[in-house]
């Protein structure tokens, strides 16, 4: 059960993300620092309230997790290059510890 | 390079995102977290950045855009994830391992980063830039 959860979260997580990246990645990537930010805010939340189990694997696992991503944070840094590219790596992993945080403590 | 229509860059990354967030549900339930180092949300950013960085090296990808949407924006978006690196530090902050927390978060960024560009030396910018524009038309 909880892996169809996270398949039907991650099925529109995902697709959320590359939305945002289409309409809001200019050539710094604004929409996916918003969808990394706002998924680590709300895995934050989550966990911070205590949600486990299907919700978890729904909201959490599944979706939060494919509305966030790594890979391409880790790729559009070193494309960026200078200081700019580990600036924008290192700020968007700084700005989601932040989000994740706040998210967390509200619990 | 020809981009793919949103609609259709819409479900490829929706059936890839399933697809790889499902191999980062295995493999964190194989490897469960409990309360030491998260090991294995770690090697999937790790592993998942090299991999997308290694994509533009692929034909398919350059010639199909829709596959490139697939797999990047889709199976390595959702394998990857940085809403659960975010969290796992907190709550190793919240326990108080800040060493642990900072091993973790720096750690993951460093070797992530490392792997990439890595990788990337061995692909022409030209290439890295074009995979990594927009795959969506207007």
């Amino acid at each position: 059960m909880s892996v169809l959860l996270v398949a039907v979260g991650a099925a529109v997580g995902a697709p959320t993300r590359l939305l945002a990246g289409h309409l809001l990645d200019r050539a710094t990537h604004w929409g996916t620092l918003l969808v990394n930010l706002l998924g680590s805010a709300l895995l934050g939340w989550l966990v911070g309230h205590g949600v486990d189990g299907r919700p978890l694997a729904l909201l959490g696992t599944g979706f939060c997790g494919a509305l966030t991503t790594y890979s391409a944070v880790a790729v559009q840094s070193v494309n960026a290059g200078g200081l700019r590219g580990p600036g924008y790596a290192a700020g968007t992993v700084l700005g989601c510890l932040a989000m994740a945080a706040a998210g967390y403590d509200l619990g | 390079m020809t981009a793919a229509r949103l609609p259709v860059a819409l479900v490829a990354a929706s059936a890839g995102g399933l697809l790889g967030a499902l191999g980062r549900y295995g493999l964190t339930e194989m490897m469960p977290v409990g309360t030491g180092f998260p090991w294995a949300v770690f090697w999937i950013n790790v592993v998942g950045s090299a991999v997308l960085a290694a994509l533009p090296a692929l034909a398919a990808v350059r010639r199909t855009p829709w596959v490139g949407v697939f797999l990047g924006t889709g199976v390595l978006g959702g394998f990857t994830t940085m809403s659960a690196a975010s969290e796992q530090t907190v709550a190793l902050l919240d326990r108080g391992e800040e060493l642990t927390a900072l091993g973790y978060a720096g750690g993951t960024l460093l070797a992530a980063l490392a792997a990439v560009w890595l990788v990337a030396l061995a692909i022409p910018r030209d290439l890295r830039l074009a995979a990594e524009a927009d795959e969506v038309d207007e």
